[in-house]
């Protein structure tokens, strides 16, 4: 079945069978390899992407269902050379430890400071409760979220 | 993983959606927002052979102030239940309990529909839809039909709609006022409740489900009559344990289900007293 997805600002066009998954159109089609699968059962996190603006699990959409709108992928956040602020925030406040959450977790942060730009200590720990860090590294986790967020 | 090869069909309006899945028959599901089916599909638990995709028929993802009850649309996604004006002002119950579904991410995807059509009584909307006494409005190729919550859990993952009929509306009545208290008991933040509980109270009346603690979401009534005599709510919770017979599994024995129904529906009651 033939989609168009615009990824990172680029429209691509794809033929696919009905059950390819997001997570797999973009790591295998467009070879986009930032976004990673862990549970592959929408539990942790690590394929957070962003679809038309909000963090969603791309393990659990069909690339058919993603037809037509706008992915935003962890390679997608850096502008011009330069990281985006969540990526900062997590590289000087060692907000990873083996990393493979890393993709994941800075995604879903930033989507959450989309729709709460101030966030409690509080509010980012039940704000990320989708994503699961296997070192348990969440305390820098936290405060990379916080530092991005100029709350502390 | 994968699921099992299927063909796909987008619909763009109920109608067109009820009309494929005639076509096609019990071979076909509906996919919404897809949290519950796709999972299910990638453990080859389901293998439909067509998915008829509903989630672009926009005019069924609505929230209205219809007098007496609020109805919304299926494809509301729970996100946009959390957030709703007019669901704090009329059903905080409601709003706060789409709040506990899943994550984030997951909510911006699942809908109140599909949560409701698939019928798991170990999900949260389901037990607090049927707890506020609301009504289903299903559509066939005959046209609507509504179905009373209490009347429309039929079994595990089984429900009152027929192969050819789609969830499309549910009313919730206006909570006026009502107290409320939603528990959920689980070991990690995102998981599905161990036991969960939904209340409701005014004066007299009240209105209690139970989450997971059957094969269906459970209408605790012997609970609401129990308050309406003048129980206390010590006394009315202690009912809840005798209103179903839960598994055991992995997560709990059934004794132990059976006493976190009656601490939980205590502790709801109790905030929705306050």
């Amino acid at each position: 079945m033939k989609v168009s997805i615009t990824v990172n600002g680029k429209e691509h066009h794809g033929d696919v069978e009905p059950r390819t998954l997001l997570v797999h159109y973009i790591r295998e089609v467009l070879g986009l390899t930032g976004t990673n699968v862990g549970c592959d059962s929408s539990s942790c996190g690590a394929c957070t992407i962003h679809m038309n603006g909000e963090a969603v699990k791309s393990c659990t959409i069909l690339a058919v269902q993603a037809d037509g709108s706008n992915v935003t992928t962890i390679e997608g956040l850096a502008k011009d050379g330069v990281m985006h602020p969540m990526q900062t925030a997590f590289m000087e406040n060692h907000g990873l430890q083996c990393g493979y959450c890393t993709p994941g977790m800075v995604m879903a942060a930033v989507g959450l400071l989309n729709e709460n730009p101030k966030p409690t200590e509080e509010q980012v720990r039940v704000g990320l409760e989708g994503n699961l860090c296997r070192c348990t590294g969440y305390h820098n986790i936290v405060k990379s979220v916080l530092a991005a967020a100029g709350s502390k | 993983m994968i699921p099992a090869a299927f063909d796909y069909k987008r619909a763009s309006s109920a109608a067109e959606a009820i009309s494929l899945v005639s076509q096609y028959g019990s071979d076909a599901k509906f996919l919404a927002g897809g949290h519950s089916l796709l999972p299910l599909m990638k453990l080859r638990l389901a293998q439909p052979a067509m998915l008829i995709d509903i989630g672009r028929v926009k005019d069924l993802s609505y929230i209205k102030d219809a007098g007496k009850h609020i109805a919304i649309g299926a494809l509301t996604r729970h996100m946009d239940v959390e957030t709703s004006k007019v669901l704090h002002e009329h059903a905080p119950l409601l709003s706060h309990a789409a709040g506990h579904v899943g994550d984030a991410q997951v909510r911006h995807r699942g809908t109140i529909g599909g949560s409701i059509a698939h019928a798991d009584p170990a999900s949260d909307l389901p037990a607090t839809t049927l707890a506020l006494g609301a009504t289903y409005v299903v559509q066939g190729p005959k046209g609507q039909r509504e179905i009373a919550a209490a009347n429309f859990y039929k079994g595990f993952l089984e429900s009152d709609l027929a192969a050819d009929e789609m969830l499309v509306e549910i009313r919730v009545p206006k909570m006026q006022g009502a107290g409320w208290g939603f528990q959920k008991f689980n070991r990690r933040a995102q998981d599905w409740a161990i036991v969960g509980v939904a209340a409701w109270r005014r004066k007299n009346e009240a209105g209690v489900a139970l989450v997971n603690m059957g094969s269906t979401p459970i209408l605790a009534t012997s609970v609401a009559d129990a308050l309406a005599k003048g129980a206390s709510v010590g006394d009315a919770a202690a009912l809840a344990s005798n209103e179903a017979d839960p598994q055991s599994d992995l997560n709990a024995s059934t004794e132990y289900r059976k006493h976190l129904a009656s601490v939980l529906v205590r502790r709801a009651l109790e905030d929705a007293s306050k």
